[in-house]
């Protein structure tokens, strides 16, 4: 993470100055240092609705109970982690509203599975090979209905906006499942948490 | 039809959720309210806690948007997309689209009303954008939450799968389209 951000900012402003658009690039300081903090404050209220929601459905055994449902799936991809950790319902609901869409849900109880997930890590400033798993599920970004995407076809008057989703779905899938197998193999040959290795 | 069930199913998929949370925590006698603002409360502290992450991530990519090295790779890759019969148009979403959501859907809608609902980038791009996540965002947000700063091999694996995406999306639309 340190070369990336190293030369995330760096090379920008080489390039920056190399196309003459060195101020364009200092102006970007400000608008994405103010963006984060919009992004962040407009999680709040449904970051809270959310927390809120989950706190019930964790005390009412529903979290437990689709962990249990999914436990097959779980043990082999999670093997880290015990079998009857809230993390594992957390995890399933997450993915769960990802795919369904609901990206609003989908974060705060993301972010809730992960909080369950660095209870059970060894060290805490570096990723578990859980937390990784996880992340790489997410960041596959399986979907079943690109919500999103159907609402701009629509919008240009694209007859037929619905026969998108079969493609996307394979293709979604292919990558959903490229990123499980890449984070088990990474996990075999990842140096294992440490001080110094891993972090790139 | 289909559309219809469609349409009925991203509706309804967030009311039954809620439904069936308040309903579970009813049937067991869960005190709904106190653990409902119980939970709540956390939501300001995690929200404030991704801040920092949160910076140096979309500071460092609107730098690096604003630079112009977007067009420049792209126009060091348009002899590559030309052999593999990929428009160039739907470059610039591969590039960003993991980097920023907003930026990629607003490409995408550049794309979708420049090219018309009939041209083959118009479809490529939305099968793009709707099999892929903001990685750089979503490991910013998730392990910002929880004060992790080393990701080990997340962002290798989260950018290789976008790769694979990318790649199983140009050979989809292409068979099908």
């Amino acid at each position: 993470m340190n070369y990336i951000f190293y030369g995330l900012i760096v090379f920008s402003i080489i390039i920056g100055a190399v196309n003459g658009r060195l101020q364009e690039v200092v102006n970007s300081i400000l608008l994405g240092a103010e963006l984060s903090v919009k992004v962040a404050f407009s999680l709040i209220g449904i970051m809270a609705f959310w927390l809120g929601m989950m706190k019930i459905a964790e005390k009412s055994g529903l979290v437990e109970f689709i962990a249990k449902l999914i436990k097959p799936v779980t043990k082999k991809l999670f093997n880290e982690i015990p079998e009857d950790s809230p993390a594992i319902g957390d995890i399933a609901m997450s993915v769960s509203a990802n795919a369904l869409g609901l990206t609003n849900a989908a974060t705060p109880i993301g972010i809730k599975a992960m909080e369950e997930l660095q209870k059970h890590n060894k060290d805490k400033s570096t990723a578990s090979n859980a937390m990784c798993m996880f992340l790489a599920m997410n960041t596959a970004g399986f979907q079943l209905i690109p919500a999103t995407v159907i609402a701009v076809l629509i919008g240009i008057g694209y007859k037929n906006p619905t026969e998108i989703i079969a493609p996307t779905l394979l293709v979604t899938t292919i990558a959903f499942i490229s990123a499980i197998i890449l984070a088990k193999v990474f996990e075999k040959f990842w140096t294992p948490q440490k001080e110094n290795g891993g972090d790139k | 039809m289909f559309q219809a069930i469609m349409n009925f199913l991203s509706l309804w998929a967030l009311p039954a959720i809620i439904i069936l949370i308040l309903t579970a925590g009813l049937a067991k006698k869960v005190p709904l309210y106190e653990a409902f603002t119980d939970g709540a409360k956390d939501g300001f502290k995690v929200a404030v806690n991704i801040i920092p992450y949160l910076v140096a991530i979309i500071v460092g990519i609107s730098m690096f948007r604003a630079s112009g090295a977007i067009e420049m790779i792209g126009n060091a890759c348009s002899g590559i997309l030309t052999a593999l019969k990929i428009p160039t148009e739907v470059l610039p979403i591969m590039i960003v689209r993991p980097l920023s959501g907003s930026a990629a859907l607003g490409v995408f809608s550049d794309i979708a009303h420049t090219l018309g609902p009939d041209d083959y980038a118009t479809k490529l791009s939305a099968v793009m954008i709707g099999s892929s996540e903001t990685t750089f965002y979503v490991l910013a947000v998730y392990f910002g939450a929880i004060g992790i700063s080393k990701i080990r091999y997340a962002l290798l694996v989260g950018l290789l799968a976008d790769f694979i995406g990318i790649a199983a999306a140009v050979l989809v639309c292409h068979s099908m389209f």
